[in-house]
């Protein structure tokens, strides 16, 4: 509150209370414009990807609906590429291989990951110390060699690809959910409960999991980004589904023949990928801030 | 009727008046110890432990920081971590059975039922993002198989005799919608939820506002009663316990050093500690600015206390005997009061030794009458200037120089 002089000194009450009032508005927890943004754009993404098929999009698939490495058109929203197919709905299409390889794949790692990162966390002892070897051995390998395997052995398909990032993301979303847990683990409100009797299994669901998942979503959101650049790194490689199913990393690597005379035919998917990629990071740390100044005021 | 010991079971047969109820009584503590594995050796939490306290009987217990008497309820509730580096010995019982060394899959059946416990801090006791109604309501269901109707009505009963206003509003609130002292109402509703025999309060009111302090002291009495609970009451503030107790139990460095009945102990203190706890809590009857008379000292190291008596070093009426041999805790004629020191309080022995004190100059006595305020307050500001000195000298090393 600023200092008042002896002749505002009638007024000081009323000064008090207006004061008071502007720093709880100014320190009221908000999200921000970039989170909304971000949100507004992974919304459009995924309800573009769930109506694909319903909206009046081109074919994906159909070559030959205009010249090759056509420009952004009133015709073609974003062009065609190299074999003159439409690059909107391309990238449509393409928003589907996405969304379902990064929040399925997270969603494994989260449902194996998360229960032993909440049960290493728990458990700190020999069992917590075991989970943690075995993430430390994941961690090890080569995430990339990995996939390669996971995919070459099991075959080169949507469900594979989602198996192979999410089996890799199992270590890492372990780690972070066992860090989280550890000091929920502490907190008296864990002995409270025990001192009423509550089993583990209680604790575990109704104690520490509320309080964990708040961080681990805002976290998962960031992970999905991981996952969805991962996806795009395997289809670049030719790893992902297969031609003619459009996926981003794979329009990618399609325009490569492209680059020197019709560079957007690469760069279209490569920067939605980009934008796509910023906004779940930027949802994500927003919510991780926005949880933790909640945490704080606790 | 509570007693206390380090080693005397043989008391436990002094039969107590009245208030005794049939079989026994209800929490029976006998030589209870409890060690931590550290680092640097075995920490001596607790250190031989005995008391008795029958149905509705409040005990209070009362110590600095660090003199056990959290680790001592919990290990009677049987909340300590489990494992290799906790020890634990003695044994307690309760309603005559031995639940000390009980696993906790053994003890869920008494926990909430029969013994429940309110914590310090209701910021950090009541989950954060579960709403009050789920977590008061968990106990009634898991413990009196409750359905969710029946659970809900009686936890809107339960916030109401605890005084929280709009009971059925504040179920669908969460913890941090509420004050610190409406948590602790809730933390306390939550504890007498399954109509335990026992309440532990462990620091009930250290961390609230002082002016919620005696509303949830009264509280707890008031359930207490109703209930005809027995309830232990660990703090470290005797003005907290007086009037509150039927008995109290004064703790320093892992033991009992002084119990009696509440009126006995404000009445004819024995023990050098109590007087000086009882000393540092101001009076209003004081003139303004009156010095607050400190305890010097901290408490010991309790991986390797001092030889003798663990007080000594601290005491105004330490003598060589005290740095030597380790007085017990004995029952005076009475059997109702018991203390641990070779020169108690209000005893001949005990001024001879004051005074002896007192004429070689030590600074605990001197501190301890006041005569030596003078003293003492050339020695605080020596320090003061000192500390400010020093101050001055870090702010001038962390200000960065000038470009």
């Amino acid at each position: 509150m600023p200092e008042l002089s002896p002749s505002a000194a009638p007024a000081a009450p009323a000064a008090a209370v207006v004061t008071v009032a502007i720093t709880d508005g100014a320190t009221k927890k908000r999200l921000g414009v970039a989170f909304w943004l971000s949100f507004s754009w992974i919304l459009l993404v995924i309800l573009l990807a769930i109506f694909a098929r319903v909206l009046p999009l081109k074919s994906p698939t159909d070559t030959g609906l205009g010249r090759p490495g056509l420009g952004p058109s009133l015709h073609f929203w974003l062009g065609t590429d190299d074999l003159g197919r439409d690059t909107f709905a391309r990238v449509v299409y393409g928003a589907r291989v996405s969304m379902i390889v990064g929040f399925t794949s997270i969603a494994i790692g989260l449902a194996v990951g998360g229960t032993l990162g909440i049960i290493a966390g728990y458990y700190k002892g020999r069992l917590g110390s075991f989970i943690m070897s075995c993430t430390d051995v994941l961690l090890a390998f080569p995430t990339l060699v990995l996939a390669l395997a996971i995919i070459t052995f099991l075959g080169q398909n949507l469900r594979n690809v989602v198996l192979a990032l999410g089996i890799i993301s199992i270590a890492p979303i372990a780690r972070i959910i066992r860090a989280s847990t550890l000091t929920f683990a502490e907190r008296e409100f864990v002995t409270a409960a025990r001192s009423l009797g509550a089993k583990d299994i209680r604790i575990l669901t109704r104690e520490i999991l509320p309080n964990v998942a708040l961080p681990t979503f805002a976290f998962a959101l960031v992970a999905v980004a991981v996952a969805i650049v991962a996806e795009g790194g395997l289809a670049f490689l030719g790893l992902s589904v297969k031609a003619p199913t459009p996926s981003w990393g794979g329009m990618i690597n399609e325009g490569r023949t492209l680059l020197n005379q019709s560079p957007q035919v690469s760069l279209i998917p490569a920067a939605v990928m980009f934008v796509t990629v910023l906004a779940f990071n930027f949802a994500g740390d927003s919510l991780r801030s926005y949880f933790d100044v909640r945490e704080g005021a606790l | 009727m509570s007693r206390f010991g380090r080693s005397r079971p043989d008391l436990e047969a002094d039969p107590a008046p009245s208030e005794r109820s049939s079989g026994g009584p209800l929490l029976e503590v006998t030589d209870l110890r409890t060690s931590f594995r550290t680092d640097r050796g075995l920490l001596k939490a607790v250190d031989g432990v005995t008391f008795t306290l029958e149905q509705g009987q409040t005990l209070g217990v009362v110590g600095e920081s660090g003199s056990g008497k959290t680790v001592l309820s919990r290990s009677v509730m049987g909340l300590l971590p489990a494992g290799k580096k906790t020890l634990r010995g003695g044994s307690v019982r309760f309603e005559g059975r031995d639940i000390g060394d009980r696993s906790a899959a053994e003890m869920r059946d008494v926990w909430g039922q029969d013994i429940a416990m309110v914590f310090q801090d209701p910021m950090t006791s009541l989950n954060p993002v579960v709403r009050i109604g789920r977590q008061i309501t968990e106990g009634l269901r898991h413990h009196l198989d409750m359905d969710k109707g029946t659970a809900r009505e009686t936890a809107v009963a339960l916030l109401r005799s605890v005084g929280i206003p709009e009971p059925e509003r504040r179920l669908d609130q969460y913890p941090f919608e509420l004050s610190g002292g409406m948590r602790q109402r809730v933390t306390i509703a939550i504890a007498i939820s399954c109509g335990p025999k026992l309440l532990l309060a462990d620091e009930p009111t250290t961390a609230l506002d002082v002016t919620v302090q005696a509303q949830i002291l009264n509280l707890l009495q008031d359930k207490q009663r109703e209930r005809h609970m027995a309830m232990i009451l660990v703090t470290h503030d005797l003005g907290v316990v007086a009037g509150r107790t039927d008995h109290i139990a004064v703790m320093y460095a892992g033991r009992v050093v002084e119990t009696a009945p509440t009126a006995t102990l404000f009445g004819s203190m024995r023990m050098p500690y109590t007087e000086a706890l009882l000393k540092c809590i101001p009076r209003t009857t004081d003139p303004s600015h009156t010095r607050l008379s400190a305890l010097g000292g901290r408490p010991p190291d309790l991986i390797s206390p001092p030889e003798g008596c663990r007080f000594a070093p601290r005491c105004p009426y330490a003598q060589e005997r005290c740095h030597h041999e380790d007085p017990p805790l004995e029952y005076d004629a009475s059997g109702t009061h018991a203390w641990a020191c070779w020169y108690p309080v209000g005893t001949a022995e005990g001024s001879a030794a004051l005074e002896a004190n007192l004429s070689s100059g030590r600074p605990q006595a001197l501190v301890a009458v006041g005569a030596g305020a003078d003293a003492v307050r050339e020695a605080d500001a020596a320090a003061e200037t000192e500390a400010i000195e020093a101050a001055r000298q870090t702010e001038v090393a962390l200000r960065p120089e000038p470009a």
